[in-house]
């Protein structure tokens, strides 16, 4: 099975309008040495219904989340996609689409980025916002490198309810540019006030804090803002479950500097975690030090001047500056950045605040039912978001596998990131889990405990 | 010409809507007995208020405002933009494949985790490599992947002052930036002229004055002036006997699929941009994934975890009945403590990898060889039916593509490069890659692919004539370009000089 159009008889058509016997001779600049004189070891082409077959049955090994009930979150949510959605997202003429480089072409995925930048502005209530980055926790990254700026050079404080892979990522790129990370502890599921106070010195460059925190608990902003803010650091705040920002104070109103996080889960399949989405919105005053790619609004430079949109401030990125860039980025998430789009146009104002009503309420419901089971415990009395910290009285891994029998994805093991959480479970509820869904985990779990 | 496509802020009503909630189902407790006031979002987000059908015919218009592959040609140099099969979509849909949870126990994501393990082999092959990791979500997130390995083992090695990074002029931007990211310097390496490959003496010359400074040499075979550099094997004897690493940027990787590998050029480390070798769809500018492949010496410095394959044992992963051979069980393995790290959370785009296997499954080894055979033929088609209108900066053998010019109608009527891709926009075709290498003055980047008929070539070849007509007899037309489409030539220096990134409510009112 091929995609290439051209027959034996085209190329030789082709090949004797270059002069050519055969189409060896174009390879002539491929010195012998470095030949691959056998055929790929690869298994061998299959017609597509053969294809078919062989995908949905890897597919079909897969237990998903319309197969089971999910109660996993931890950095990825389950948003209920509206159909409407998806469709438009599809249409083949965003998704067939390069980088918009020729704008007069490119002008609907051009004014949907654009209206992208405005949504991403108008939910954390900051003042400009950036096209995409790969994943929330690339997105942290590029905050930081932004805070130390050029030298790449000084320290970031970041607290320990930030996602744990989100931190890990940040060393490891932290070590290669030579920067340093510092971790600010948590106390009863929060922030440590008095150790970030510590940790936050004249050489800090950023402060990093996420809302609602990894464990699910809401960090106390208005408490930690004067902290973040008492020498020069940018005060970075994270988000990973945007929901939390239709009921959630949003980041410009506790005067963070730049939020950054993660969009998928508005508009977009979780497939396995990848391809994400990845924002950052910030203040005015680090515009021409945002990484990644622009979209701005202009006008035809003759005739009627009709409104238009291009990619715009390129002199910040890669393909000019070239050594000098503050980031390689390069392609983002556009058609992710589409769905996100579509996705809060056909919430609206409206929708946008039920969900994230929905969620918090429903999330609070599953906290109660389970802290009532015998054995299980909640672990933190602060308040939280849709997502909240459960004691098992058995062994984390062995509750999952126990849930699995049962059909249910139970919570996130926290044990491997924080060890003093051992045996602790993260349990997240999103408005795609009803009642039933909640009893038949409680009941589960009270099982479980028998 | 048509008029513009108001915002979405600037449609609907209040109270209007699209999407419905579901219920609440459970008892509702007040706000305040659960958030703390001050912690309560003052403001409802001023998202837009518009109708279903709004919504639809305002994103409808959209993507008819949008150009893509499906739409017509698009030769855009080292993108690659070949035709996404269908297939593969509804492949990467299946609810087994996104419904998943990146962090759901690997028990329930057997398919997923095959899946991965599978396609790392196969590209480890193709590029002749030991191990792959599929991690990096685009191509320049692979070069930093790469640098960092690159940088981790000659740190191991007692070598981590070498500090320097060998950049051909004609590279993508993404390398020095690159380099740059990974605290490493960059340093030019120049073209020569004759060969369109690397000058050998400079880069000798580079070696003999940093020799103990170089960590590494980024190039693209073929690079992006279409050229193979046959002296491959010699550079690659140079620089690692300069104890130096050879980074191959797999941008142009089409072009080698089946007839070289970067392994057997003498390579230490590849990225691979699957939405371009593996027409995963480009998407408007992503989402992509830049695995990286690497020799066996870098394999300890890979990020983690990297997929498993072992057999299913009694307790969690249960053992089966009957006396069949065992079955396989996957699973997700930590990484040792040489690792690099992590470079993105989760396990990599895996909707694009789904993509990228079934793509490599479509074709096989012989279909890969002809993929690459293919893109090449055309490429060299078009070459040769443009060199009478146009200059072609290295007229010798290309691979996947090559660099036209319009330095004959700049000098002739003032027509630029720039003029020239937008004239092409006016015959339902997408431009060339213009003004890049950079080393080439107008430069037209041109990259057929092999998805293309010999019709479409053809037509591309006679709308190249007649704009090389134009030029001659009619500049005007070229140089107001494009006529046809939705909007005019923008102002793009008004777009830099005032810069309007979002709406806001105070700008509809001066509309």
């Amino acid at each position: 099975m091929s995609y290439i159009p051209n027959t034996p008889a085209d190329q030789q058509v082709m090949l004797e309008r270059l002069g050519l016997a055969s189409f060896e001779a174009l390879l002539a600049p491929v010195p012998e040495p470095v030949r691959l004189r056998r055929p790929l070891d690869l298994p061998p082409a299959l017609a597509e219904p053969d294809l078919k077959r062989l995908l949905m049955s890897m597919a079909g090994k897969n237990n998903d989340l319309d197969s089971m009930i999910s109660f996993l979150g931890a950095g990825t949510y389950d948003h209920a996609i509206p159909s409407v959605v998806s469709h438009l997202q599809r249409r083949s003429e965003f998704v067939t689409s390069y980088t918009p480089y020729q704008p007069e072409v490119s002008q609907g995925m051009l004014q949907a980025i654009y209206e992208f930048q405005t949504m991403v502005c108008q939910i954390t209530g900051l003042d400009i916002a950036n096209a995409s980055l790969y994943d929330g926790a690339t997105a942290l990254v590029e905050a930081a490198l932004l805070a130390v700026g050029p030298g790449g050079r000084g320290e970031v404080v970041v607290s320990q309810g930030v996602d744990p892979q989100y931190r890990r990522v940040l060393h490891t790129y932290a070590h290669a540019r030579g920067f340093h990370v510092s971790e600010v502890p948590l106390s009863n599921g929060v922030t440590d006030l008095a150790a970030l106070n510590e940790a936050v010195t004249p050489a800090t460059a950023a402060v990093v804090v996420q809302q609602p925190n990894f464990l699910g608990s809401i960090e106390d902003m208005s408490a930690i803002e004067p902290i973040a803010h008492k020498g020069k650091a940018v005060f970075v705040t994270t988000i990973t479950e945007p929901a939390s920002l239709g009921i959630l104070a949003a980041p410009g109103d506790y005067n963070a500097d730049i939020a950054i996080g993660e969009l998928m889960s508005f508009g977009n399949p979780m497939s396995y975690g990848g391809p994400a989405l990845g924002f950052m919105a910030s203040k005015q005053k680090y515009m021409r030090l945002l990484p990644g790619r622009l979209v701005g609004q202009t006008v035809e430079e003759i005739g009627d001047k009709h409104t238009g949109y291009v990619l715009t401030l390129q002199t910040r990125e890669q393909h000019i500056r070239r050594e000098r860039a503050t980031s390689n980025i390069c392609t983002n998430q556009s058609l992710l950045a589409v769905g996100a789009t579509i996705f809060l146009a056909a919430l609206g104002k409206q929708g946008f605040r039920e969900l994230g009503e929905l969620c918090l309420q429903k999330a609070h419901y599953a906290y109660l039912q389970i802290a009532a089971v015998p054995g299980f415990e909640a672990v933190f009395a602060t308040p939280f978001y849709d997502e909240f910290v459960v004691r098992s009285p058995v062994p984390a891994a062995q509750l999952q596998h126990q849930l699995v029998q049962n059909g249910i994805i139970g919570g996130y093991d926290l044990g491997r990131d924080y060890p003093d959480l051992e045996n602790c479970l993260l349990f997240c509820v999103t408005e795609t889990r009803t009642k039933d869904d909640i009893d038949t985990l409680v009941s589960t779990l009270r099982e479980v405990q028998a | 010409m048509t008029s513009a496509e108001k915002l979405i802020f600037e449609k609907g009503a209040p109270g209007r809507r699209t999407a419905t909630m579901t219920a609440m189902d459970v008892p509702r407790e007040p706000l305040e007995n659960m958030i703390p006031p001050n912690m309560l979002r003052k403001e409802p987000a001023p998202l837009p208020e518009v109708s279903e059908i709004e919504v639809v015919r305002h994103y409808t218009h959209l993507s008819q405002r949008n150009f893509g592959v499906d739409t017509g040609f698009y030769p855009l140099g080292s993108c690659t933009m070949k035709y996404n099969p269908k297939l593969n979509e509804d492949m990467a849909g299946l609810p087994g494949f996104a419904r998943l949870h990146p962090l759901q126990p690997d028990e329930t994501a057997q398919g997923a985790i095959q899946l991965i393990y599978e396609l790392e082999q196969y590209l480890a092959e193709i590029s002749g490599m030991e191990r792959v990791t599929l991690q990096p979500s685009a191509g320049a997130h692979g070069e930093l992947t790469g640098l960092m390995l690159i940088k981790a083992y000659h740190e191991s090695q007692g070598q981590g002052h070498r500090h320097l990074v060998l950049i051909p002029d004609n590279a993508h931007g993404t390398n020095p930036a690159s380099a740059t990211l990974a605290d490493y310097k960059a340093v030019e390496v120049k073209t020569d002229p004759a060969t369109g490959g690397i000058e050998m003496a400079h880069l000798q010359a580079l070696l003999d004055a940093y020799a103990s400074e170089v960590a590494a040499i980024m190039m693209t075979n073929p690079n992006t002036l279409g050229l193979f550099d046959s002296n491959i094997v010699a550079i690659a004897n140079m620089v690692h006997e300069a104890g130096g690493q050879l980074y191959y940027d797999g941008a142009n990787a089409n072009a080698v699929l089946g007839i070289t590998r970067p392994g057997d050029m003498g390579f230490d480390v590849v990225h691979f941009n699957l939405h371009k070798t593996c027409s995963t769809p480009h998407g408007g500018g992503g989402p992509g994934s830049g695995p990286i492949g690497v020799r066996e010496h870098l394999v300890p410095f890979l990020p983690g975890p990297l997929p498993a394959k072992g057999e299913y044992a009694g307790g969690a992963s249960t053992s089966h009945a009957g006396g069949a051979s065992p079955r396989p069980y996957y699973y997700w393995q930590d990484v040792g403590p040489q690792s690099i790290g992590k470079m993105r959370a989760n396990n990599g785009n895996f909707g694009v990898l789904v993509r990228a296997y079934t793509y490599i499954r479509t074709y096989g080894p012989d279909g890969l060889l002809h993929v690459a055979q293919s893109a090449i033929l055309n490429a060299n088609y078009v070459k040769h039916e443009l060199a009478a209108d146009y200059e072609i900066a290295y007229p010798l053998t290309c691979q996947h593509e090559f660099i036209a010019t319009a330095q004959r109608q700049k000098e002739e009527s003032g027509v630029t490069a720039l003029d020239i891709a937008k004239r092409i926009l006016d015959f339902g075709m997408y431009a060339p890659t213009i003004y890049f290498p950079l080393i080439v003055h107008e430069a037209m980047m041109i990259e057929p692919t092999e998805t293309e008929t010999r019709e479409t070539l053809d037509y591309f070849v006679s709308v190249m004539h007649q704009i090389a007509e134009e030029s001659r007899t009619n500049p005007e037309i070229v140089k107001t370009a494009p006529h046809t489409t939705p909007v005019g030539r923008l102002d793009q220096a008004l777009a830099a000089r005032k810069p309007n990134l979002r709406w806001t409510p105070e700008q509809e009112a001066t509309h």
